[in-house]
């Protein structure tokens, strides 16, 4: 069974929830898809066990071999290859390592080379909750193939909960998809409600369930409350809008740590989602 | 390339939800002579505070899409076997996970997959109040190509820009990734909001690294410094090692959030925060002569 948290809008308390999650059910799997800019490791604390380096791989061309028929460029559709005439040159961060050029070469000058896009990291946390981060490459312009690596790791037969990344591209979509379920997290300002309908966009068109929590709620911003009613939207909970959470929160404390009426809230949210998730999608792991 | 008379501006936070936003705006407010580009351009939201008035809106065609035509596919599984995106799955091309390298269409041997441009987000110029430009983009749900989306809107924007513009401000998307460096890009000057958080340190840290590629006049606003002093003192210290100054600091405060929710610019709603910019404002501007 795999949970993801999502949001649409930066800063909405994706990680607080996510890692609250992992820290109520304990026995389960964590997983940082944010790979961008990682935060899980410092709520959860793991004590990280194995890092594993990462690679896409690039075309490589031997020029003993080319002889500047220029068919790689014909077929690279993200231009990423020019030719100089006495060189063809790869612009690294513009290639999706699709392979084209190096199948359609006709004279089999182009092969794969490997490139490091970041770490895979593996540890444990709490008692028992397996956690793995993925750490992009600082200049690395694309997420999207160590999460795919990140999402491999996952394992029948625990709840796998995936902290996505923020936004509605590409990156937010590979974390979310082929979940069982999606936690959207939202806020009390227009700002989180815009963003949220943006990714209540994304989940209808790839047919993933959700439900949504609204963090540092603020009863006077109604008009999110109505949104969610309106649509007949499940809302999970309300986590109020404290400069306490937040204070916890920039020392890397965890709220459900310290606020046990909290606590047995998101003990309850868990048992919930479990029972939105189809029976057969349980037994499958 | 002729001298121009601008200079850029892009705000940046690395982390998600530090402010960056309600900071362009607070800009907006308060200078003259500029343009503002929204290249957040999955989550757009600084048009809920600017209320523009949109003027034109163009079709943005993010890169080609596979699709298989099935009256003429023998299932041979060709395409299946060289898609790199896990795109094909039962002979039909998902249009979200088809990154648009053409190899499939490019290999079957039937001719059966067709490959054409498909429209993946829209992005509007407008005006505001005071006769600004202002631009910003919606990328489709689940598309990707988002930095070639920023890199066509600041295109549009930087091509049509009135000959004595002074600053052209550019309110940047979170993380590090593609659509951060395409903001980056032709940017002069760098504003950085994090907040004293482990969080936020962490995150300013990796932007800063990636900052640090471009070399460019940078400055860092420490939004809710008063939340945790340590980590503040931390921004401070980190913030001298890597010689980017801050260059302001603002108080937690309901306000702002409040000032979002009524959909006003935080200059407007405090006198105090109101200052505090012009501060901020008067370094940063002091870069740009």
């Amino acid at each position: 069974m795999v949970i993801t948290v999502a949001s649409g809008k930066g800063g909405t308390g994706k990680t607080t929830v996510a890692a609250s999650m992992a820290d109520v059910l304990n026995d389960c799997v964590y997983m940082d898809g944010d790979v961008e800019e990682p935060n899980g490791h410092i709520l959860l604390n793991p004590e990280i066990k194995l890092t594993e380096k990462v690679f896409k791989t690039l075309p490589s061309i031997d020029f003993g071999k080319c002889d500047f028929c220029g068919k790689c460029i014909e077929v690279c559709e993200f231009n990423a290859l020019i030719n100089l005439k006495s060189e063809i040159i790869l612009f690294e961060e513009m290639c999706h390592s699709c392979g084209a050029c190096i199948y359609f070469c006709p004279q089999k000058a182009i092969s794969e080379v490997p490139k490091e896009i970041g770490v895979l990291r593996y540890g444990t946390a709490k008692d028992n909750i397996t956690f793995f981060d993925g750490i992009l490459r600082i200049g690395e312009p694309s997420a999207v193939p160590l999460l795919k690596r990140l999402k491999s790791k996952i394992e029948n037969g625990k709840i796998t909960i995936i902290d996505s990344p923020p936004g509605t591209s590409c990156s937010m979509v590979e974390a979310v998809k082929d979940s069982d379920y999606c936690v959207l997290v939202t806020e009390s300002t227009p700002f989180g409600l815009n963003d949220l309908k943006l990714a209540v966009d994304v989940l209808k068109i790839i047919g993933i369930p959700f439900g949504i929590i609204i963090n540092k709620y603020q009863p006077e911003f109604r008009q999110l409350e109505e949104y969610i009613t309106a649509n007949g939207f499940d809302l999970l909970l309300k986590i109020p809008f404290e400069r306490e959470i937040a204070e916890a929160y920039s020392k890397g404390i965890l709220p459900v740590t310290y606020k046990p009426e909290l606590r047995n809230h998101f003990k309850k949210l868990m048992t919930e989602i479990s029972g939105k998730i189809k029976p057969e999608k349980v037994n499958a792991g | 390339m002729p001298d121009k008379s601008y200079k850029q501006i892009v705000v940046l936070s690395g982390k998600g939800g530090t402010g960056k936003t309600t900071i362009s705006a607070a800009f907006t407010g308060l200078i003259k002579s500029k343009v503002i580009i929204d290249c957040d351009v999955d989550a757009a939201n600084l048009h809920l505070l600017l209320k523009p008035e949109r003027i034109t809106s163009h079709d943005y065609y993010g890169g080609k899409k596979a699709s298989i035509d099935k009256t003429r596919c023998d299932e041979c599984g060709l395409c299946e076997s060289v898609c790199s995106f896990d795109a094909i799955n039962n002979f039909d091309v998902d249009p979200i996970s088809c990154e648009g390298c053409g190899f499939c269409f490019r290999i079957c041997p039937l001719n059966a997959i067709s490959f054409n441009q498909v429209k993946t987000g829209s992005y509007y110029e407008c005006l505001l109040e005071d006769g600004t430009k202002f631009y910003f983009a919606k990328l489709s749900p689940g598309e990707g190509n988002s930095g070639k989306l920023v890199t066509e809107i600041k295109k549009n924007a930087l091509d049509n820009l009135p000959g004595d513009l002074k600053w052209v401000i550019v309110d940047g998307p979170p993380g590090i990734g593609c659509p951060v460096n395409a903001s980056i890009s032709s940017a002069d000057i760098v504003v950085i909001v994090t907040e004293p958080t482990l969080s936020g340190i962490h995150d300013l840290k990796r932007l800063v690294e990636l900052i640090g590629k471009f070399n460019l006049k940078s400055g860092i606003i420490i939004n809710k410094y008063d939340l945790n002093q340590d980590v503040t003192s931390q921004i401070y210290s980190f913030s001298e090692e890597c010689n980017i100054p801050v260059i302001g600091k603002i108080r937690f405060s309901k306000k702002f959030t409040n000032a979002i929710i009524e959909g006003k610019s935080i200059i407007e709603t405090d006198e105090n925060i109101r200052n505090e910019f012009i501060n901020i404002w008067e370094q940063i501007s002091m870069w740009g002569k």
